[in-house]
């Protein structure tokens, strides 16, 4: 017995609110200017900046701008084409920007991805990187297009 | 709190796509296997705590459709926790009987992740939509993340991680259940397109159509069910940071060290690598059993990445790890937490199709929600630890 199958789908529109904390991000990135935190309990520096810390649950006000560049926590990259996901090879990472204390998710580039051996070795843990920003920002995540590595 | 036992557990073949039925007749179908197992009926079931990751199969409220299976007349409750979702279920049914408010109680968990064409677009919506989603992540991402950083400190190989999957896939073949049955080599695991590097497509989960049940009795109940039910010993879950950048070191899977000493301090476990005799532990990919077994306390840091290599963690070394096959082999993700729980107790009650000779303790573990959330349960085939 051939059993029928009934096709269906979820397309599904949603408008995200991002807050005063994120909203505040964006602009500091118009401005390629990246800002973080700073928890008056744990003094953590928070980036991304979120309105309360976490971990001590208080309310996260005093901003702080951390720099553009800084060391690479982790990295992957990869291969294989994924539904909504980039087109591959693209590399991503959690990159620790100076004057931070939590990684950011970003992706990586500047350099060729075709051997994942030797981009392991360029953006191994404690490698410096820096962003290249959009030349004319939009106070969107993607203004900065990617962190590449320097010396 | 009282003494708990599970009396009997239910899971259907894992499939990549059941056709022949539909989400409420999978779920019956597991639920009649556990019914079966523990040798009593609908009616005597108390209460049921479900399961599911409803996106997976299309469905809002999915336990809405599966309540007709069984829950009609009865309390029901959903849980959904990612991917920690079957053990956290079980945590809940459990706690139904342990509480004293309820004699038995059904754990249910079901996933039709086959019948979702593409599911990589509800994976990407569990990323975080301000600062993350961008970003290109998904589950594998992730765990690649963490070998990354795992090779780059204790110089774990490729090699190293490919014996965790031809180890799986070994095991896997031994059970019936398990969806992937293939004998696979080192060279195998090697030779297979890198997905995310490090990570190759060996050295990662299917996605799985099934369901699970366990039932879970008060201690007189269980006694009279059964000569050999699977005492619960002890219990836990926790949550990590939301932000994936917030995690200090990926090379160490800090909170579920948390979770681990929680639990093993409850229960009386000194030592894991003594006090359990077999895990079933949630790695979806390679990497994450050798984070797993550090974090869990049957290796020190850096050292877990051996065991596969050298028998230790086979079922019949010293630390047998998975011997069902594990999420490596089969990932109904909804239910699979669940799967875990299921073959840590049937190797307590030493009916396993590949058991491990004199088991009196297991370990059931489940990760979930981009490496959020952990769930543990120790289950026994003694009352007490010791003795």
């Amino acid at each position: 017995m051939e059993i029928i199958e009934f096709d269906a789908k979820w397309e599904i529109p949603f408008k995200h609110s991002a807050g005063e904390h994120a909203t505040k991000f964006f602009e500091g990135l118009k401005q390629k200017k990246i800002l973080g935190v700073r928890c008056p309990s744990c003094k953590r520096v928070l980036v991304p900046p979120r309105a309360f810390c976490e971990r001590c649950f208080v309310k996260t006000d005093e901003w702080v701008e951390v720099k553009d560049e800084g060391e690479v926590l982790t990295m992957t990259v990869t291969y294989m084409k994924f539904t909504g996901l980039p087109d591959p090879p693209y590399a991503v990472g959690i990159v620790k920007l100076d004057g931070a204390d939590t990684g950011m998710l970003c992706f990586l580039g500047g350099v060729d991805l075709s051997d994942w051996r030797k981009v392991h070795e360029i953006f191994k843990p404690g490698s410096r990187v820096k962003a290249v920003w959009k030349e004319k920002p939009e106070g969107k995540i993607t203004d900065i297009l990617y962190f590449k590595p320097v010396r | 709190m009282r003494r708990v036992a599970i009396v009997g557990v239910g899971q259907t073949k894992f499939k990549t796509r059941r056709r022949d039925k539909t989400h409420p007749e999978l779920t019956y179908e597991a639920m009649q296997l556990a019914l079966e197992h523990a040798g009593i009926e609908m009616k005597d079931v108390e209460a049921i705590a479900y399961g599911t990751m409803d996106p997976f199969d299309g469905i809002y409220l999915t336990e809405r459709w599966d309540s007709i299976s069984g829950a009609i007349g009865k309390p029901y409750m959903k849980i959904s926790t990612g991917g920690t979702t079957g053990l956290t279920t079980a945590l809940a049914a459990y706690e139904h009987v342990a509480s004293g408010l309820f004699d038995i109680a059904m754990a249910v968990c079901v996933q039709r992740v086959g019948e979702c064409v593409d599911a990589q677009p509800v994976l990407n919506t569990a990323v975080d939509p301000i600062y993350e989603r961008h970003s290109g992540i998904g589950a594998i991402h992730i765990a690649a993340i963490q070998a990354t950083v795992h090779m780059a400190k204790y110089g774990t190989t490729e090699e190293d991680l490919a014996w965790v999957s031809v180890k799986d896939h070994k095991h896997a073949l031994k059970n019936p259940n398990a969806h992937i049955r293939m004998d696979i080599s080192v060279e195998d695991v090697l030779k297979s397109p890198v997905i995310c590097s490090p990570l190759k497509l060996l050295e990662c989960c299917p996605r799985s159509d099934g369901a699970a049940v366990v039932i879970f009795a008060s201690e007189d109940l269980a006694k009279k069910l059964r000569d050999n039910p699977a005492w619960v010993l002890g219990e836990t879950t926790i949550s990590d940071s939301y932000y994936i950048g917030d995690r200090p070191d990926f090379s160490h899977w800090d909170t579920l060290s948390i979770a681990g000493r929680r639990l093993y301090r409850a229960v009386g476990i000194d030592d894991p690598r003594k006090d359990i005799d077999v895990s079933e532990l949630y790695s979806p990919f390679t990497i994450q059993e050798v984070l797993e077994l550090e974090a869990l306390g049957f290796a020190k840091r850096g050292e877990a990445k051996d065991y596969a290599k050298e028998g230790v963690t086979f079922v019949d070394g010293d630390m047998p790890t998975n011997p069902s096959g594990g999420v490596l082999c089969t990932n109904p993700i909804g239910a699979t937490g669940l799967v875990r729980l299921i073959e840590a107790a049937l190797q307590m009650m030493n009916e396993s199709t590949n058991q491990v000779d004199d088991a009196k303790v297991a370990l059931a573990h489940a990760w979930g929600g981009t490496l959020q959330f952990h769930t543990l349960m120790v289950v026994s085939s003694q009352k007490k630890l010791k003795g």
